[in-house]
């Protein structure tokens, strides 16, 4: 009962995007205001049914319901509760619902809090999130129905993919999801310009918090799903330039882009077109990262050519929404009308080369994720592209991307001051020199790319903290003042600081785990010992436990500094019973921002136990970055003059402030 | 998205009961000059069955294999180009995770710096055309139109003649 009222409001919802994709673009060209306000309740509808869809979805797996063929291969009856409603994500069909219903809320949320768009570009931008909704209805219900019914139901479920039951995965995809599936909200927004064929500042400051939030929800999905590969997959790689990671990757890089140039529009007027073409751009990645991920075609082109239902499908509307939405963009581009001057050496040019860098960085990313398929379905030949080639061809491109990146903010507007820029980056210099010193000194002979890579990150972080230094005047006036102008400050200029300090603690966690990582691999007994960088690793005992779904062999090793006991960890290897599979748990304990790590192998038959120890030093910066970079984007948001409809403050006491 | 990798990690540990380490103790050479080329080379080399994984990183019986393959040339005194060689002699190309450089990878290779000198020049010469017809705009701009010229002369002419 449950599963077919979860099928029939899906049914419903897709009946629902029909009329909402037809009716408000009928409205707005007979400038009906009633047809056009029938965007507004079916995007709410929509969002209601398809909720209520995915409540259905939720409460068959949470109740075990194994007549329906989605709850029976994914689940089991045992599994902790968390795992089962994680579970329903778990899978195809799940995710393809969870993707959908994303997709529904941002644009019920565009439907309630747009009250100020103007109605017929509000219409438009409904209009087109339900032509994408209703192609996505379309492939559920006819490719990837979570509702069927299984004839002879089983006792029993096949379990989750026990890589899958962790904490991890319970919040990584919904927060990708809600990254890629945000950026439709740009997109059809830069449609419905297109369509509408106008485009403003306005225009730029109601898209740019949508953007915002889709940004600052993909960076943290990003960094979690890296950490949940670091931990859970057992040989403590953080990246491994996967297609599946690559393809969320593309959005990120464009969606910075992007939010880059919305700053330029919106300030100056300028970039239009180009903020156009890569509103539609990055959203056409997020589609892509969704074909990519879910046709199976990575797997092998063969797979997807043996099975090519789905995969054609979304290939269909990956081709229909891409190469619809860049007709028009031909079509229509050059009716916009072009912005304000500047000169190259100006904040905006300063925007233009990270947007310029940061869309190279994308299309290195797509042409290594896509080039072996294109190759192998044209010639037969089969190459492969990995971590190495992404880090000679995409590394490069952050070298002049992070140097021009904190005269960006210092630069004015219209015209900059290079040299000015230069000489209040000198602090910023110095320390990054006496940083590389300091690490040449220390770690003398080892490789010279670590050094300059380090010194590099601490320009930027440095280049980030003395902006906002020179802007509240610290040191120069008062502290008293000082204080009173960093309250001013507009948030966004905090935020905006966040944001680069954390690419440039990132930097410094990635170069300090790849350059000075200690790695021991070894077989041990109980009562053997391991040093590792200054530790000393006991293995006490080796126990069997039963866990409720599976039964796992646990270590126990005691951490020892100068002969002193300062912890203990219990990495653990795991075997699923259902689906007869094994696991690595492996035990991680963080000392500041390093982290030792021990992962499991096989027992052998005299009772050893194949073992892998790392010490990571600063490893942890590597995700702490990226949580920096999304706390900026939080503050940004936050910040008044962004809420779209936030009224300007009619006296500012900002008034003795840069307007930025 | 880690997903879809992770699923291909199960599969492929699913398919051996005996999943192993990556790098297994009893392999590493004593001597540790040689490990760590052995290792070094073995980033760059692919698992043929796995997803995206480098020797180093799998579990599959077949990168150990390959592992062992790599240690045995290394030490019968072979260099690295030798090694390479030799694997892509046996493999094909497909064991490299660098492809090399040839007729069918040079698109591959030089996408970034094309992309890079080609954004760069047309933006150049964008703003280079912009900057021109922009100068134009404001030169026409500073020009008073006939009709313009002919309104000022109109307005100096009522002014009272106390004001001139």
């Amino acid at each position: 009962m449950i599963a077919e009222s979860g099928h029939y409001a899906l049914v419903l919802a897709f009946g629902l995007a029909l009329i909402q994709s037809t009716v408000p673009i009928l409205g707005a060209r007979w400038r009906e205001y009633s047809l056009m306000n029938v965007a507004r309740s079916t995007a709410v509808a929509q969002l209601m049914f398809v909720a209520a869809s995915f409540a259905a979805l939720v409460t068959l797996h949470v109740s075990s319901d194994f007549s329906v063929a989605n709850v029976f291969e994914n689940s089991h009856s045992m599994k902790p509760l968390i795992y089962k409603i994680t579970g329903v994500w778990g899978n195809h069909e799940g995710s393809m619902l969870l993707w959908v219903s994303i997709l529904a809320l941002f644009g019920g949320l565009v439907a309630i809090f747009g009250n100020n768009l103007p109605i017929s570009l509000r219409a438009h931008v409904l209009a087109v999130q339900a032509w994408i909704a209703s192609a996505f209805y379309l492939f559920i219900l006819t490719t990837s129905n979570p509702f069927l019914r299984i004839a002879n139901p089983p006792i029993e479920g096949q379990d989750l993919n026990p890589v899958l039951q962790d904490i991890g995965l319970a919040v990584h995809p919904p927060m990708l999801y809600l990254g890629y599936v945000g950026f439709s909200i740009s997109f059809s927004f830069a449609v419905a310009a297109l369509i509408e064929g106008r485009i403003d500042a306005a225009w730029a400051r109601w898209v740019r918090p949508w953007t915002l939030v889709a940004w600052i929800f993909l960076t943290a999905g990003i960094a979690m799903g890296s950490y949940w590969a670091y931990y859970e997959l057992g040989w403590g790689g953080w990246w491994f330039w996967d297609p599946v990671e690559n393809a969320s990757l593309m959005p990120w890089l464009a969606g910075t882009a992007l939010l880059h140039s919305l700053v330029v529009m919106e300030k100056r007027n300028a970039l239009k077109v180009w903020t156009i073409l890569l509103s539609i751009l990055t959203f056409s990645l997020s589609l892509l990262g969704t074909f990519l991920v879910r046709s199976g075609v990575l797997t092998s082109v063969h797979a997807f050519a043996n099975d090519p239902r789905r995969g054609v499908f979304i290939l269909l509307i990956l081709c229909v929404f891409i190469g619809g939405s860049l007709s028009l963009y031909i079509l229509r581009a050059s009716s916009l009308k072009q912005g304000g001057l500047f000169a190259p050496i100006s904040r905006e040019g300063a925007l233009v080369l990270n947007n310029l860098l940061l869309t190279t960085a994308c299309a290195t990313v797509f042409v290594g994720t896509l080039y072996p398929l294109a190759l192998e379905v044209m010639t037969g030949e089969k190459i492969s592209v990995g971590a190495p080639f992404f880090n000679l061809t995409f590394g490069p491109l952050f070298v002049p991307l992070l140097i021009a990146l904190p005269f960006g903010p210092l630069l004015a507007w219209k015209r900059g001051d290079l040299l000015g820029a230069a000489q209040r980056l000198m602090t910023a210099g110095f320390a990054a020199l006496f940083v590389l010193a300091v690490v040449w000194a220390w770690t003398h002979g080892g490789s010279t790319f670590a050094p300059l890579a380090i010194g590099l990150a601490v320009f930027v972080i440095a280049g980030a903290v003395i902006d906002i230094i020179e802007r509240i005047g610290l040191f120069r006036l008062s502290p008293g003042i000082a204080f009173q102008r960093a309250r001013g400050l507009p948030r966004s200029a905090w935020g905006t600081m966040f944001a680069h300090a954390g690419i440039g603690i990132a930097l410094i966690g990635i170069v300090c785990e790849t350059s000075w990582n200690s790695e021991s691999i070894r077989t041990m007994k109980a009562g053997d010992s391991a040093d590792i960088a200054g530790y000393e690793l006991k293995l006490e005992s080796l126990t069997p436990r039963q866990g409720p779904n599976y039964r796992e062999m646990v270590a126990k090793f005691s951490v020892l500094v100068d002969g002193r006991i300062i912890d203990t960890m219990t990495p653990s290897k795991r075997n699923f019973t259902t689906r007869g599979a094994t696991t690595t748990e492996a035990a991680l304990l963080s000392r500041g921002a390093s982290q030792l790590y021990i992962s499991l192998g096989d027992v052998s038959s005299d009772g050893a136990i194949a073992v892998r120890i790392y010490h990571k030093p600063l490893v942890l910066l590597i995700w702490f970055g990226p949580v920096l970079m999304a706390f900026g984007g939080v503050l940004s948001l936050s910040d008044r003059r962004l809420r779209v409809g936030a009224p300007k403050p009619a006296k500012s006491v900002r008034g003795l402030q840069a307007a930025e | 998205m880690s997903l879809k990798r992770a699923l291909l990690a199960l599969a492929v540990m699913a398919t051996m009961a005996t999943a192993a380490h990556a790098v297994q103790p009893d392999e590493i050479m004593s001597d540790a000059a040689k490990e760590a080329r052995a290792r070094d080379l073995s980033r760059e080399l692919r698992c043929m069955v796995c997803q995206n994984q480098s020797i180093d990183d799998s579990e599959a019986p077949l990168a150990r294999d390959l592992r062992l393959l790599v240690r045995e040339r290394i030490a019968a005194g072979d260099s690295d180009a030798q090694v390479i060689d030799f694997l892509v002699a046996r493999y094909g190309e497909f064991v490299l995770l660098k492809p090399r450089l040839n007729s069918h990878t040079w698109l591959l290779w030089f996408l970034t710096p094309l992309a890079l000198a080609g954004g760069g020049i047309a933006l150049w010469m964008h703003g280079r055309r912009r900057t021109r017809a922009g100068a134009e705009q404001d030169a026409a701009a500073l020009r008073l139109t006939p009709e313009e010229e002919a309104r000022i002369n109109q307005l100096i002419a009522a002014e009272p003649a106390s004001e001139k």
